[in-house]
This record gives C-alpha cells, structure tokens and sequence, in this order.
C-alpha cells in the first residue's frame, strides 16, 4: 500500500487531469456541435458549417483522443507516484 | 437464388456461428457466467463492447432518424460516444479496483447497506427492460422484413430466438460471440455504406463522402439534400429545428446514461488490470465510431435516394407513377416492404401519381424511419448479398445487445436480489436456473410492451438511458468521488432521480407505455422544451442535491467505508474479483 501523502497527491493529479480533459469533452461537443454552432457558422465545409461537422464527426473522433491520451497520462501518473499494479 | 432464399442462408450461416461458439465457450460455474473469468484482452473487450453497445437503436434505427431529423439527429451521434470518455475518466478504472461481478453490488457494499443495493437492482431492471422493448421493435422490423411476415409475426420469432439465444451462454460464450457478432455487423453496416457513398460521391469513404460533392450535381450532397427537401416542403437538413436547449439536455442525458448502464460497466469488470479498463474503454469507442462516423452519411444518403426513387426525374418534376410502383423492378423494394406495413403508399387524390411531400393532407408515402438502414441497400439497388448481409448485421446488433441486457437483468435478480438476501443459501445451480427464469419473464414482459413500443427503437433507447442516467450514474460517482455521500443519501438519491425521470417519461409516453394514458407529448412537453427522452439529465442532477442534502442531515459515513473508497482510488492492489 501506498503511504497516504503520496495517494493524496496521485488522487489530485488525477482529478486535474479529470477536469482539464473534461473541459475539452465539452467544447467540441456541447460548445462546437451546438452551443457555439452560430459562431463557426461562417467556417464552410462541404455544403454546410464546421458546426455540422463537429457534431456529426468531430466531437467523436475527440472523444478517441481524449480517452487513450488519458490512459497514457495515467499510467505515467500511477508509476510516478508508486501505485501501479 | 431469389433474395428471400439468400436472407435465409446468410442469416442462418451467422447464427450458426455465434450459437457454435457460445456451445464451444459455454459457461461452467457461476463466476464464468457473470464475468467470463477475467481473461478478455482489452481489444477483444472493446470489439464485445462494441457489439455490446451497438444495438438495434445504433444499427436499425439510428441512420433512419438521422435521415429524417438531419443536423438535430446529432444528439443522438454525439451522446452515445461521449459517454465513454465519461467512463474511462470516471467509472471504469475504479469499479475495477473494487473486483466485483455486478452493478449493484457495488452500490450495496460502497453504501453499506442492503436498501442501496435492492435500490440499484430495481433501477438496474427497469433501464433494462426499456432498453430491451427498443431491441424488440428492431428486431420485429428485421424479421419481417427478411422471413417477409407482417411486424407482429417478426417480433414474436424475434423473441423466442433472443430467448433461446440468452439462456444458451452465460458472459463468457456472449463475450466471444459478441466479437463475432461486432465483426458482422460492422461489414454489414459499412459495405453498403461505401458502395452507396461511391455511387453517389465518388468517395469510398462515407464520412468524407458526406461532405463531398454529389456526381450528378457538381454541388456538396448536404447542399443538393438541403435543395431537395426543401423544394418538398420539409425543414432544410442541415439547420437547427429543435430548441438548444433540448439538444443540449438530450445529448448529456445519452451521454451520462451511457456510463450508468449496467450492461456496459460490468465489460470494465471482465478486463486483467485497472490500465486495461481506461484503455478498454478506448478500444471500445474506436469500434464503435466504425458505425458512428458512417451513420450520417448512410441517414442522408439514404434520404437523397428515398426522395428519388419517388421523383426519378427530380423534384421539379411530376412524382413517380403508382403502376410504375408496382410493377418496376428498381422499385421492389417499396413492394417488399409494404408486406411488412412498416411502408405505406397511398394514392389520395386518384392521379395515378405517389406524391411525398411535408403536406400530410397530400403526402402519399408513409415511411417507418426504422426501415431506413435495413432498405438502404435495396433503395441503391446494391447486389441481393449486401441486402442480406445488412439483415445479419442488424440481427447481430438486435442479439448481441439484448443477451447483454439480459445478463444484467438475470445477474441483477439471481445473484442481487436472491443469493444475497432473500435465499443466501441456494445452490449453484438454484442460482443459474433462478437466472434464466429472470430473462424469460423479461423477454416476455419486453414482447408485449414491444407490440406498440414508446417510440422507434432509438427512441425507447434513449428513454433507458435517461432512466439509467438519472439513478445509477449519480450513485456511482459519487460512490467513488466523495466519501461525504453515505447510505441514506444514495438511496435517497437513487429514488428521486428515478421516479421524477420515470413520471416524466410516463406522464409523455402514457403510464407503463399505453399510449392513451399520457397526459402530455413531446411536440408539447409539460416543462419548457423538455422532451421525455431529454428529462434524465435533470434526474440526475434532483438525484444529486437529493443524496448531498439528506447526507449531511444523516449520520456520517464510516471509517471503514471511507477507507474503501481510497482504496479503489489508487490501482495498486487490484487483484482478481472475489464473489461474496
């Protein structure tokens, strides 16, 4: 078992982690798919606006990055402070 | 070979396979049945989950909806792959830590309290049940379409297979059927899918095809789309028609229903070590973006080619002929889907003529938008082996997807409620036969209601997982994210989220699903936009306040518990599951 200071450190590290990526999840889904679609509306890609694309495309391929960066950054994190596996 | 002949052998040679493989890797002790013994590498886990998560709402309906909602069919694209970052960051990781088989227990031991965990199983029960009426619609449609039987006919073989087909296998003959089942479906769901995209882009590769130019016109295809359907009278195809708000609450209640679906969790469960369930998740959403990308280039596709096969000469046109309809060997399909009464042709105003248009006093065509994916292929008049190729693939989806749910019901029941409270003492095999009691009452209650569903699939889908949202999700998280949150206040939690996202579903969809019970509709919902498919998010948020306030009125959670959950926090230590 880790000694509780270093778990303390890992759990906040995770949670930064946690919150930054979660802001990202939300602006190229909520933000540019919906939310801010009126704003990009004059950014043109075939047909119709980059809006469209994010919300049909985009945010997915995102979400892709998002998560396997994540599970990159954790690993790291957990050998760093001593808590893998 | 005539084309009901081809259905046959191509969906019978797939189900051969899946029922050889779940006979060859059928489960022996309870611990396999539920969790398939731990040894599923994360790619193959991802590819099970993928098959898993990709229903009859992703694989039947989902493009259909697409097709005819356009741009505010997006919530349904974006909020069932962004819960997945949601379980990776959130859920996955820790609920494998803590090495249990089922949802609910996870909740009883985190809450210490037996309440908690019968309140999970009946939340659990009742997502999935919801969920299961959506697979029955689909695989009503795929039934009758390919064994050429009316709607009702299909949805009851559709049932006794999905029985036959759960009972088999436990967790570890579904995990390995299921990667067979996702290697289906995906070539079912993209061949026709690349061959539609060259036909009318040039593109094979349909997400790029969707914003390329359309072949005959010089112009963007969304473009010629936009045109098209607006010189009929319908809404443009790109632009928002749905208010934001209910976009935005739509899209968060799939998103979070996802990470509280307890079909979808208990995949985290089956991996070796707490780095291969982040990444689980991962593999998981790259097999199922496969689908996710192409839909809406099959939805507006499929749309562009729907409208032609009624205006062969355009839109500025006379529409086509009803003798041309009946006889024409390019317009079979119209033909072949009437049998099912899922199409309807009318000729209302005697002109020899089939008009559709916006107009429904002159509309002469009534489309179920869950034929759509399934007639693609015959629409294009694409060879008679990708059209049986996409009736197995939507079985594949329809199965895979209902066994899974099945697994949770039954799990939830023999395991949850039976073995740890009511009859601790039962035998292994009292506890696999009280299972498969389980799923064959849930089938039979998911048929009936399944006769005249909610909604399309989708739809009931998306009701789920706003049920599943606003009760399991909240429970979970703040099982792992706060130690403050303690008994009283998760099951508090849990039943307000649930019954206020249950009597808003009701109050919309009509009590228990009767449709003349409903004292509202989601063209005119009782709060603001709020359709009922879009209230799980404000559930979850009721279910959250709820459990923070009546936690800080309650006694506090004690030293043990809190201990527990650092512990699942920190991967170190993580050994195999333990049952009870």
């Amino acid at each position: 078992m880790a000694d509780k200071s270093s778990s303390n450190a890992y759990w906040k590290a995770n949670i930064r982690t946690i919150q930054l990526f979660l802001v990202i999840w939300f602006v190229v889904s909520f933000g540019f798919g919906i939310l801010l679609r009126p704003m990009l509306a004059g950014i043109k890609i075939g047909g119709t606006d980059l809006g469209f694309w994010f919300a049909q495309q985009g945010a997915v391929l995102v979400f892709l990055v998002l998560i396997f960066t994540y599970a990159w950054r954790m690993n790291k994190l957990d050998r760093e402070h001593g808590v893998e596996e | 070979m005539d084309q009901f002949t081809l259905n046959l052998l191509v969906v019978g040679a797939t189900f051969v396979l899946y029922i050889g493989i779940a006979i060859w890797a059928r489960a022996g002790s309870t611990a396999e049945f539920y969790a398939a013994g731990r040894g599923v590498h994360p790619v193959l886990n991802g590819m099970a989950t993928g098959a898993d998560w990709m229903s009859a709402a992703s694989f039947i309906s989902m493009a259909g909806i697409i097709a005819f909602s356009g741009y505010d069919a997006s919530t349904y694209l974006m909020g069932w792959t962004g819960g997945y970052v949601l379980l990776a960051m959130l859920l996955a990781p820790y609920l494998r830590k803590f090495g249990k088989f089922t949802v609910p227990e996870f909740i009883g031991d985190r809450f210490y309290s037996q309440t908690a965990r019968t309140v999970a199983v009946i939340c659990l029960i009742i997502a999935s049940i919801t969920y299961v009426i959506g697979q029955m619609t689909g695989v009503g449609v795929a039934f009758s379409r390919f064994l050429e039987v009316d709607n009702t006919t299909g949805l009851f073989i559709g049932a006794a297979i999905v029985f036959l087909y759960a009972v088999l296998g436990g967790m570890k003959g579904i995990t390995y059927t299921q990667v067979a089942q996702y290697v289906v479906l995906i070539i079912a769901y993209t061949i026709p899918a690349i061959f539609i995209s060259l036909q009318l882009t040039g593109n094979p590769i349909p997400a790029l095809g969707l914003f390329s130019n359309d072949v005959n016109t010089g112009m963007p295809i969304l473009s010629t789309l936009n045109d098209t359907v607006e010189a009929l009278g319908f809404k443009s195809y790109t632009g928002m028609h749905d208010t934001t708000l209910n976009m935005f609450l739509f899209t968060m209640t799939l998103m979070i229903g996802t990470a509280g679906l307890p079909h979808v969790i208990v995949r985290f469960f089956t991996v070796p070590t707490v780095a291969d369930a982040r990444s689980s998740a991962g593999w998981a959403l790259v097999f199922i973006s496969l689908l996710y990308l192409t839909a809406p280039a099959v939805g507006a596709m499929a749309r562009l080619n729907l409208i032609n096969t009624f205006y062969p000469n355009g839109v500025s046109q006379p529409a086509v002929e009803l003798s041309q309809i009946q006889t024409a060997p390019q317009d079979l399909w119209v033909r072949n889907w009437e049998k099912t009464g899922l199409l309807k042709i009318e000729d209302k105003n005697g002109d020899g003529m089939i008009e559709y248009n916006a107009n429904p006093d002159t509309n002469e065509l009534d489309v179920n938008r869950d034929i759509i994916t399934l007639a693609n292929p015959e629409i294009a008049n694409l060879p008679g082996w990708v059209i049986a190729l996409v009736a197995a693939g939507g079985l594949a989806a329809a199965l895979s997807t209902a066994a899974g749910l099945l697994m949770a019901i039954s799990s939830a029941v023999s395991h949850d409620l039976i073995k740890s409270q009511i009859n601790p003492g039962i035998s292994e095999k009292g506890e696999l036969l009280a299972a498969r009691i389980s799923m064959g009452v849930a089938i039979a209650v998911a048929t009936y209601l399944g006769l005249n569903p909610p909604g399309f699939a989708a739809q009931t889908v998306a009701l789920a997982f706003g049920l599943a949202a606003s009760s399991i999700f909240p429970a979970l998280m703040m099982g792992i994210f706060s130690k403050k949150i303690n008994n009283s206040g998760a099951v508090a939690g849990m039943l307000v989220g649930l019954t206020t996202t249950l009597v808003y579903i009701f109050l919309h969809k009509g009590w228990f699903f009767v449709a003349d019970t409903a004292s509202f509709s989601d063209a005119n919902p009782m709060i603001l936009s709020i359709k009922s498919t879009s209230f799980g998010v404000i559930g979850a948020v009721l279910n959250f306040a709820t459990a923070f306030i009546v936690s800080g009125m309650t006694k506090e959670t004690p030293q043990d518990i809190q201990e527990l959950v650092e512990s699942i926090r920190i991967p170190k230590g993580a050994g195999a599951a333990t049952d009870h």
